[in-house]
């Protein structure tokens, strides 16, 4: 029974890194790739960690997959933000068709 | 001197997980190596150590995770529908949202919530006037004062009570 | 000019599929240990996500798109880590995981001032 819901939690992970990854192709800027990339990809880790840690119950690996989920969820977005605010400020235009930019406005 | 205590005490306890089962090797070796970071970086932990005493911020604690992975579900079905319709509904802007959090750990929590939930995304803080700006996929309005009750607001409240 | 490179990138994430096709049903993966073959498959589709993130390495207009390529990758190779150690049963595979996921987060914090133009010590 543990193993079926483990499972299930993998491949819903799976389902969201493939669909992270598409949305970096397919989206037109960058911060549109990386609200695709950190929303999806870092649930669809987290998920495959959930998914370990059900899998193997409370013992060494399943307590390293809990940390492993902690700083994940602390760090992935602190990292997407540094990254946009970077782009930003290197000078990288939003998209032609956005609707506004309130933060070239009051730099 | 209590800050460096308490991230002993953390410290410890993840390196009791990382090395899971207990024994008495590891117990010493986790002692020394806690110690040390504590010594080295404890002043830079915490700045008011008397806020781990009151019980009802756990509680809240308690209360804020269920909702906040609740919340980053939604943001997941929805990015996905996004990325996977053909015609790809979306109409990005960065937008303004005033905060009234004011300690570092509160708005670094607020800053990873909203970059976590449903079509919205962190760039910059500004922490002199309390003004956040946000990369929102989907533009609902492009007021601040609307913009700040659609996003923040949810989660401020709870926050508030946890790190303020 | 732009044309041939595109051509020329997708020819090779191609390239890269069919390799990944034939090294799934050849004995050199056997070595790994598999204990059945839906994780074999669940590797090939995190193998498929990451020649994604590779085009976006090749493809992207401004060094940000690479530096997100980068960042995502990353995060990927943790999920990767926690498969292995499902299938084949190892726990030290999540010490590796760990490490990464500290390791890619200080990256992408150097990459992210490279873009800003500062030093490293501001």
């Amino acid at each position: 029974m543990n193993n079926i819901i483990g499972y299930t939690f993998v491949v819903l992970g799976l389902m969201f890194d493939i669909i992270g990854c598409i949305g970096l192709i397919r989206l037109p800027d960058v911060y549109n790739r990386l609200q695709a990339t950190t929303k999806c990809v870092t649930m669809g880790t987290c998920s495959i960690l959930f998914g370990t840690l059900i899998i193997k119950g409370f013992t060494a690996t399943g307590l390293k997959a809990f940390l492993c989920i902690l700083f994940l969820l602390l760090t992935a977005p602190v990292a997407a933000h540094a990254l946009s605010r970077g782009a930003h400020i290197s000078g990288v235009k939003l998209w032609d068709k956005s609707v506004c930019d309130k933060y070239e406005e009051d730099k | 001197m209590i800050s460096r205590l308490i991230l002993f005490v953390i410290g410890f306890f993840i390196w009791t997980m990382l090395s899971w089962p207990p024994d008495l090797q590891h117990a010493i070796i986790g002692v020394i190596v806690a110690a040390f970071v504590a010594f080295i970086t404890g002043d830079l932990f915490t700045s008011r150590p008397a806020n781990f005493a009151h019980i009802t911020r756990y509680l809240w604690f308690v209360y804020y995770v269920p909702v906040f992975l609740w919340e980053c579900f939604k943001a997941n079905i929805d990015v996905a529908l996004r990325v996977l319709n053909p015609k790809m509904p979306i109409k990005p802007g960065i937008v303004k949202v005033k905060t009234s959090l004011k300690s570092d750990t509160a708005l670094t929590f607020l800053a990873n919530s909203i970059t976590l939930t449903p079509g919205t995304f962190c760039v910059d803080i500004s922490r002199k006037e309390g003004v956040l700006y946000i990369h929102w996929i989907n533009v609902k309005s492009t007021d601040t004062e609307q913009a700040t009750k659609l996003i923040v607001e949810k989660f401020e409240r709870i926050l508030k009570r946890i790190f303020e | 000019m732009l044309t041939s490179r595109n051509i020329i990138s997708g020819l090779f994430i191609l390239a890269l599929l069919v390799a990944l096709f034939v090294a799934s049903a050849s004995p050199i993966t056997s070595l790994l240990d598999w204990q059945s073959p839906f994780l074999s498959r669940c590797f090939f589709i995190l193998m498929v996500s990451f020649a994604m993130c590779l085009f976006r390495l090749m493809r992207g207009p401004t060094p940000a798109d690479r530096a997100v390529a980068i960042d995502t990758m990353g995060i990927l190779i943790v999920g990767f880590c926690a498969i292995l150690s499902i299938s084949t049963g190892r726990g030290w595979y999540l010490d590796i995981a760990i490490a990464w996921a500290l390791q890619s987060f200080i990256g992408a914090l150097a990459l992210a001032k490279y873009l800003e133009g500062r030093g490293f010590d501001e």
